[in-house]
């Protein structure tokens, strides 16, 4: 036989050769090895930053596309392609091709409505993720270096809008930019200076769809890129978070390997975020840029509004009061300036500073690495939940002009609701979220304490009716629970304690036994000695730290996640 | 514990024989242990020396079982839409024109090129979402569910004090806390340095203050107030109440970025509270007034005239301006009036400006009213 031929382990098969070929060359069996194995904890909300990553790849890829077509020039064209209501319009040439990727590329339509659909999936998804790491405490030592990263990219991807739908060159495009241009003007001493720096010159001038371009294929996304790795190499570095549970600690990671669970579910996430993208950008259709028509100084189409995410800036402009502060000299801090530089500054300031004012506050300098469920810190959700409704009233601002519209509201009276709101629903918000906060906390003591409602009501001898409680855990001569809450989801309802058997599996007709269902939950453990054997077998032996690694004794190890 | 295990670095200089490899285990486990070992004890003793430890895991549905054909079935139906899917994009995408009609716009076609992109769309979307949802199925019924546990490190003393010793005594044998005229001069040399790198942005800056561009416009005395299409205007082609958007008669000035501006023709109800700002009672001509368009708030257009209460409304943020106060603002965030343009009629009859705007055009900034 072969195999008296080859030194023992070596591999016999032809990929096993091949792979031994390479691993002799480059030596990355162990570096493979430990990817492969590393942990990563299982919970919904940590896919959001992934559909972030992956709608900016998705980004990347079709905006790469659009690049052969889009020529970022502001010279007067007269428009000859194919759709018929534009032709002999005159026209620059970046609308001309804008509208050429549209109409007459095979397929061009799709791809730039998938880039737009991508992108406001890419800002979504990026603000969802800093509400989930905000409200669980995932940004407290040792990853606030990670949330400024994450506060930049999400400033970086609002940047990357801006840039991104000002270059078509349409009417609602222009119109976004001249409300830039007026805010860079409205910057006191440097204002005009600056305005001039990146308009070169007056407004419009034929320079800022060019620099623009440029500022949002290579200069953005490259500083993105280099950003997201530095996240993610963070993020494997320091390792997930995970909310606390049976066996998790600030010392280990409980969940699937990288590969395959892990790997097959992040690969599927990633299908189905480019999916649903390729679907709304075929199907939704978004900024039809030929209905607004080339953009001139002169015109303004009603219900003029920016994508979402500057929506809260448009609001805050919209509601702010007409202060001009004048200056001896006469000089002018326009009104304009604050709602827009002040207000976004300041709130993205906060935003990244958040971490650092927190631990100054608590000061709990502490590594955490177990998350926190947000009931449990009512000041921090609380603040939260103000904040959010700050935005909330500056974001539905944005769009007031629609509100009183459609439901037939004076817009003064929808200004005033703005002007008004932005001050006195924050503090309501907050107090309601602190006594919500406090409420649920009420609720899992008392479920610890007094067990699940079970919905039975008995009739004592006595003849008072009580109702039958289904205790956690061992109870105490008074009945009453032992079990201390540990930050962990607490049980309300019989099934989450295995109340009901589980259900047959099959659809039309059943595919396995029931009778086999039946003997196997016969067999279950129930009640405490099956939860005191889980306990072991998830906190006891079999820890590494317990167990010990085989060959390690003590010995250095290889760096590892 | 993190670093590499050099007790017994591998070269010696000149000692041919190979040190340990990479972290050790060989030392521990010989080939003839390892080929002893079948595909899982080899999978748990790697995961075990990347601390990690499978605590647990559910086996998935037997071989041959209904369960697993039943998740099977789904699987292979899921990537089977996948490919039917993609194959529909390509005969949707290179059908169309072929064997299929036209894709591209056209106002008389038969509504395929309104059906052609929702069409990619759906296929795209739809190939590329099965592909997930097979993949899902796939791990969740097919793959067995394993809960592991990995060990997370804290920093390690040994590497904070090795390496801190490592660096100061790089440092010292630099010398550079000793030898302070080396770190001054080198400090400056860099500082320097780091201007010349950035200076060439010095070319994006232009001054704003030459000439008076945000102060002046294409208006002048003399240049006649005509339509888009470069038509002159007399008194009496509107009616009163109406709003008409005019433009310098010189070239270009359709799509000046500050020239637009709007003469409305007042009604004999409006010119009786017509209140002109102080000295420009004289700007109007008749019952005619000009004001500019461009928003002295935020630039944008201002297009919406409510007669019936004398306002002018910018649609982007919503300032509010009374044109029988000289256009001064009543609601919103708009602190200026719009700007008059003094308008009288040529020797023709037609209107002209009698000369530019007397103040800047558009939004507020910082000197504008030192200029």
């Amino acid at each position: 036989m072969a195999t008296t031929a080859v030194a023992p382990g070596q591999p016999t098969t032809k990929i096993g050769k091949a792979a031994s070929e390479i691993d002799e060359r480059l030596i990355v069996a162990g570096p493979l090895r430990r990817t492969l194995n590393k942990v990563f904890p299982d919970h919904w909300s940590f896919l959001l930053g992934e559909i972030a990553l992956y709608s900016f790849v998705i980004l990347l890829l079709s905006g790469t596309y659009l690049t052969f077509f889009f020529d970022a020039s502001m010279a007067e064209t007269v428009y000859e392609g194919a759709y018929a209501p534009l032709r002999g319009v005159e026209m620059s040439q970046a609308y001309e091709s804008t509208l050429a990727l549209s109409f007459d590329v095979r397929g061009g339509l799709l791809i730039r409505q998938i880039h737009h659909w991508a992108a406001l999936l890419f800002v979504a998804s990026i603000v969802v993720h800093l509400l989930r790491i905000f409200f669980t405490g995932a940004f407290r030592k040792p990853r606030e270096t990670n949330w400024i990263i994450g506060v930049v990219l999400l400033v970086l991807a609002l940047l990357m809008g801006v840039t991104g739908y000002s270059m078509p060159d349409d009417l609602l495009s222009g119109t976004g930019l001249r409300i830039i241009s007026a805010i860079l003007l409205s910057i006191p001493v440097i204002g005009t200076w600056a305005h001039w720096a990146v308009f070169d010159g007056d407004y419009v001038g034929d320079a800022i769809i060019g620099r623009f371009y440029i500022v949002h294929v290579l200069i953005l996304p490259a500083i993105i890129l280099a950003l997201i790795a530095v996240h993610l190499l963070l993020l494997i570095k320091q390792k997930h978070t995970q909310f606390p549970g049976p066996g998790r600690t600030e010392h280990n990671v409980v969940g699937n390997r990288l590969f395959p669970a892990f790997a097959g579910k992040a690969t599927a996430l990633f299908f189905i975020v480019f999916g649903l993208t390729a679907a709304l950008g075929g199907l939704v259709q978004i900024n039809p840029i030929w209905l607004w028509g080339p953009y001139n100084p002169a015109q303004v189409s009603a219900g003029s509004q920016p994508d979402w995410y500057i929506g809260f800036l448009d609001g805050s402009t919209r509601l702010f009061p007409a202060w001009d502060i004048n200056l001896p000299g006469d000089y002018t801090i326009p009104a304009l300036f604050w709602p827009t530089v002040v207000v976004a500054g300041a709130m993205f300031t906060v935003l990244a500073l958040y971490p650092n004012i927190e631990r100054k506050l608590t000061k709990d300098t502490a590594s955490h690495h177990l998350l926190q469920r947000p009931r449990d810190v009512p000041v921090r959700t609380s603040v939260g939940v103000m904040a959010l409704t700050f935005y909330g009233v500056l974001m539905m601002s944005g769009g007031n002009d629609l509100i009183a519209d459609k439901f037939d509201i004076s817009l003064n009276a929808m200004t005033w609701v703005g002007r008004i709101g932005m001050i006195v629903l924050p503090p309501i918000a907050y107090m309601a979220t602190y006594r919500i906060c406090l409420g649920l906390q009420r609720h899992d003591r008392e479920v610890l304490e007094h067990g699940i409602e079970t919905g039975v009501i008995r009739r004592l001898p006595s003849g008072e009716f009580i109702e039958v409680h289904q205790p956690l855990g061992p109870v105490d001569e008074h009945g009453h629970g032992q079990l201390t809450y540990g930050g962990a989801p607490v049980p309300k309802r019989m099934n989450q304690v295995g109340g009901a058997r589980r259900a047959v599996k099959g659809f039309f007709k059943p595919v396995e036994r029931i009778s086999d269902v039946h003997i196997g939950s016969r067999q279950e453990q129930r009640g405490l000695e099956a939860a005191e054997a889980e306990r072991q077998q998830l906190t006891g032996s079999g820890r590494p730290s317990e167990g010990g690694r085989p060959s390690d004794g003590g010995r250095p190890q290889d760096p590892r996640d | 514990m993190s670093t590499t295990d050099h007790r017994s670095p591998g070269s010696h200089g000149g000692d041919d024989t190979p040190g340990p490899l990479h972290g050790g285990p060989d030392d521990d486990y010989t080939p003839q242990q390892l080929a002893g070992m079948d595909a899982e004890e080899l999978n748990r003793l790697g995961a075990r020396y990347d601390g990690v430890e499978i605590l647990h895991v559910d086996p998935p549905p037997a071989p041959g079982s209904g369960l697993e054909k039943q998740a099977e079935r789904q699987v292979s139906l899921a990537f089977g839409a996948a490919g039917l899917f993609a194959v529909l994009f390509a005969v949707v995408y290179f059908g169309s024109d072929w064997f299929l009609p036209n894709w591209q716009w056209a106002s008389t076609d038969n509504g395929w090129s309104a059906l052609y992109t929702p069409l990619l769309g759906l296929t795209m979307g739809g190939a590329l979402v099965f592909i997930g949802v097979g993949l899902v199925l796939f791990v969740k019924k097919l793959l067995p569910h394993e809960t592991a546990v990995q060990d997370k490190h804290d920093g390690s003393q040994f590497d904070r004090s090795t390496t801190a010793a490592t660096l100061m005594g790089g440092l010292d044998k630099t010398g550079f806390p000793r030898r302070k005229m080396i770190g001054r001069s080198l400090g400056f040399a860099g500082g320097a340095m780091g201007l010349m790198l950035i200076a060439p942005l010095g070319g994006l800056i232009k001054n704003p203050n030459k000439g008076n561009p945000l102060g002046t416009t294409p208006w002048a005395e003399g240049i006649r107030l005509v339509r888009d299409d470069g038509t002159p205007i007399r008194p009496g082609d509107q009616e009163p109440g109406s709003l008409e958007t005019v433009f310098p008669a010189v070239e270009g000035g359709n799509f000046a970025a500050d020239a637009a501006t709007m003469l409305i023709r007042l009604r004999p109800e409006q010119m009786a509270d017509l209140q002109p700002r102080e000295g420009q009672a004289d700007f109007g001509y008749g019952d005619y007034v000009a004001y500019s368009k461009i928003c002295t708030h935020a630039g944008c257009p201002v297009s919406l005239y409510e007669q019936e209460t004398s306002r002018i409304l910018c649609p982007c943020h919503q300032s509010q301006f009374d044109v029988t106060q000289g256009a001064k603002p009543v609601f919103g965030p708009a602190s200026r009036s719009l700007p008059e343009l003094p308008i009288t009629l040529d020797d023709e009859g037609y209107f002209v400006a009698r000369s530019d705007y007397i103040e800047a055009v558009g939004p507020t900034y910082w000197n504008r009213e030192r200029i």
